[in-house]
């Protein structure tokens, strides 16, 4: 069913269809409008959930993690400061092996203190065991939302997911969208039925203390799970689109013009989006170029990455996020995934755009295909303001 | 396996630890249909050494200070399923976790009014990292973080007074316990269980570690702390104080006696009045003393 | 291993936490015990059993000699012995 919605609202929607037992979250810029419209549903009697307001997205985090091990379905949302709040409960319910689904709405870290969109936030918790999905407009976070569950609810996963999308960008933005119907998704996604729960009829103990004899296996398996889920996220993508006409390939890159590219941007996100349009306006001129987006972050597709870029000759990076001391955190990934191997870019330019929210237009991304050229660059910042520069603090 | 199914033998808490025996009796109290969320400290260590656990009804570890948060989704995902009126949802910490790093998430949980019970075994210290001083530390009192010396007689701030923090969220059941009457605290749980709402229990547990004294000494020195009026015994339901313990005041000194944790005092006769002082405005209090 | 690290009860024997005990054990006496459970509530390991009058035991496998069942019951019908002495092997 076609809507023209705001973002947030799209995703209440598909939570509303998804059937979550629990739901809590504490309000943030740019998240609020997704919660709140959720309370909404709850309170309309549109959705038999448990709405449980939290005193701190610590909490928020903890009651999913409390709600998900007694075999519920579970969301929360956040940004930014709020999943920094979060941040232990977040590695400790992936060490948990619970489903949880969450929506990140990416915004930007203090300080400075900004509540515009960068993936700061969600990049900086890489690590935590969680598989993280990157949407690039409003349909794909929706959709994302529902493929998000199945994943988490496999039982040979069992790993908590966050959905990524750009704050303000998405959250706020309004598109038409193909809202999907209740029964497609029953069809496409299952009652959760838990691997493993708290009940009393069955008692369990959960989250022991692991000494040195039993921790690495544990943080083992979690690695394996990553990698097989880079497998399963292709079946799913299958089972989407033969329930929802919508193919996302594997799931993990998106390859826009690559096949024959000389110079090829990698990216995340929105900007996506608007890269799209600079490599249409080039090619149009006979340049030849093109965009690799990535989808799924975590686990990153070092193999696909490798498989669809090998034969480009430069590549740039474009992070919304950077790793202060070293080079951006996707640009280490692309590094990575070319390494040792037989073919590759002779070039991997990292560049570093759209931090606090600052606009990527589509001059920045000329000037990015400017820029690349045979002359490595690490974390070169776009769009900076040379004035800004030049002041020096106490004067 | 013990004599308790819900807690069974093989833990390895130390030889008289005080929280040992209050956690035993709680989850027996409570019974088998209970699920518990137990924050990071000494029971849960002692309990929960993977591939051994002693608890025998659902049990669950996240952080250190989050089981009043994570029994909030228990209860709620047993709302949600339809069970809560059968199941026992009960949040359990030390003191540490309870009233420092964790008063957000009780705070958070008893304003919401959930269906939990909320236990704190207060042992007065940070005993499993090591006997470092908490909140609820009495004043005084000799701790890693709070030593005495030259220049210290101890803790120099008084107990946090967690239990009235917690009827000031104008909760359904507030009520301190302890370790030596063991009894009284079944009776006090089983109370609480019976009433909806969030409930809190404090219970005082002598740490024969922590707290210096003979294995076997439990009893005595968990007496000596109600009858001294250091640690009253009271109920307040709805606000209003309900019940008491009534005793015959003894004084602090025999109290302080009794642990080495108090040893750098009997020789310092004015900290043993301020510590007098504290006894005596409880008594006066609560009204705890037992007129003829 | 797949999964977290949880536990069945049923799958836990615990630690054998006899073997802690160095100095003392608790000799049940057996004359003058009046069954009122009090040593049973007030193990910390639980490893007190029994039903009837003088027919409380310890279980040594997980008693740990702490000695708090001794100080507590009401009849002095336990003592805490040397662990080398032979007392009740039960």
């Amino acid at each position: 069913m076609k809507e023209f919605v705001e973002g947030s609202h799209a995703i209440a929607q598909i939570i509303q269809a998804c059937k979550p037992g629990v739901i809590s979250a504490y309000p943030i810029t740019p998240q609020t409008h997704i919660v709140e419209d959720l309370a909404q549903i709850v309170a309309n009697g549109e959705l038999k959930a448990q709405f449980v307001n939290v005193e701190s997205e610590h909490s928020a985090a903890s009651v999913v993690l409390g709600a998900s091990a007694t075999g519920v379905r579970v969301y929360t949302a956040t940004s930014s400061q709020g999943l920094f709040y979060m941040q232990e409960v977040v590695f400790n319910i992936a060490g948990m092996r619970l489903p949880v689904v969450m929506t990140c709405a990416n915004r930007a870290i203090s300080a400075p203190i900004n509540i515009w969109n960068d993936q700061q936030d969600s990049i900086s918790l890489r690590d935590a065991g969680w598989v993280q999905i990157y949407a690039e407009d409003n349909q794909e976070a929706v959709d994302f939302h529902l493929i998000a569950y199945r994943l988490a609810e496999d039982k040979r996963v069992m790993l908590p997911v966050m959905v990524c999308m750009d704050g303000f960008i998405l959250t706020h933005g309004m598109e038409t969208l193909d809202l999907p119907e209740q029964d497609k998704v029953n069809k496409f996604l299952p009652n959760y039925n838990p691997l493993y729960k708290l009940d009393p009829a069955e008692p369990i103990s959960m989250g022991l203390l692991a000494d040195p004899d039993y921790y690495m296996e544990a943080r083992y398996a979690i690695q394996e799970t990553m990698k097989s889920s880079l497998g399963y996220l292709s079946e799913i993508s299958s089972e989407f689109n033969a329930v929802f006409g919508r193919d996302y390939k594997d799931l993990l890159v998106e390859e826009y013009q690559t096949k024959d590219a000389e110079k090829v941007i990698v990216a995340m996100g929105s900007v996506c989006g608007t890269i799209k349009e600079v490599v249409d306006e080039q090619r149009a001129k006979g340049k030849k170029v093109g965009l690799l987006r990535i989808i799924t972050y975590r686990p990153f597709p070092y193999a696909r990455v490798y498989e669809a870029l090998k034969d480009v000759s430069r590549i740039a990076v474009l992070d919304k996020a950077v790793s202060l001391g070293a080079y951006a955190p996707i640009a280490v990934e692309m590094k990575a995934a070319f390494y040792g191997k037989k073919k590759g870019p002779k070039v991997i330019s990292s560049f570093v755009g759209g931090l606090g929210g600052r606009d990527i237009t589509l001059e920045s991304i000329h000037e990015v295909f400017r820029r690349l050229t045979a002359k490595e660059v690490n974390s070169d910042f776009i769009d900076l303001k040379p004035e800004l520069l030049k002041e020096e603090y106490g004067k | 396996m013990g004599n308790s199914p819900l807690f069974k033998s093989g833990h390895t808490a130390c030889a008289g630890c005080g929280q040992a025996i209050a956690a035993r009796l709680v989850v027996e109290a409570s019974g088998a249909n209970t699920i518990i969320a137990n924050n990071t400290g000494c029971l849960e260590v002692f309990s929960t050494k993977y591939p051994e656990t002693a608890w025998g009804v659902p049990w669950i570890h996240s952080l250190f200070e989050n089981a009043a948060a994570v029994a909030s989704g228990i209860e709620a995902a047993l709302i949600y399923l339809g069970k809560k009126d059968t199941i026992n949802v009960i949040a359990q910490g030390g003191d540490g976790s309870t009233g420092d790093i964790g008063l957000q998430a009780l705070s958070g949980m008893l304003e919401r009014g959930h269906d939990i019970l909320y236990v704190c075994y207060d042992n007065e210290a940070y005993m499993n990292t090591g006997v470092q001083r908490s909140g609820l530390t009495p004043f005084d009192t000799n701790t890693t973080t709070s030593p005495s010396g030259a220049r210290s007689s101890g803790n120099i701030r008084p107990k946090k007074p967690v239990p009235e923090i917690c009827v000031a969220h104008g909760i359904p059941y507030v009520a301190t316990a302890s370790a030596g009457f063991p009894q009284d605290l079944t009776r006090k749980v089983k109370k609480a269980i019976s009433i909806k709402g969030p409930k809190y229990i404090q219970i005082h547990v002598p740490c024969p570690l922590g707290w210096r004294h003979e294995t076997n000494q439990m009893l005595p020195v968990a007496k000596l702390a109600v009858e001294t009026g250091l640690y009253p015994l009271f109920e307040y339901e709805n606000g209003v104080l309900v019940n008491r313990r009534q005793f015959t005041p003894k004084p602090v000194e025999e109290y302080l006696k009794s642990q080495g944790r108090f040893k750098h005092l009997l020789n310092n006769p004015e900290e043993i009045k301020k510590i007098q002082e504290i006894a005596d405005n409880n008594i006066k209090k609560y009204g705890l003393k037992l007129e003829a | 291993m797949f999964g977290p690290l949880n536990v069945k009860p049923l799958e836990s024997k615990g630690d054998k936490t006899g073997s802690w005990r160095t100095q003392l054990r608790p000799h049940y006496l057996h004359k003058n015990c009046i069954a009122c459970r009090m040593c049973l509530m007030i193990c910390p390991e639980g490893c007190v059993h029994g039903k009837e009058k003088n027919a409380f035991w310890a279980d040594y496998n997980f008693c740990k000699g702490c000695g708090v069942c001794a100080d507590i019951c009401p009849k002095k019908d336990i003592a805490m012995v040397a662990e080398e002495s032979k007392g009740e092997d039960k």
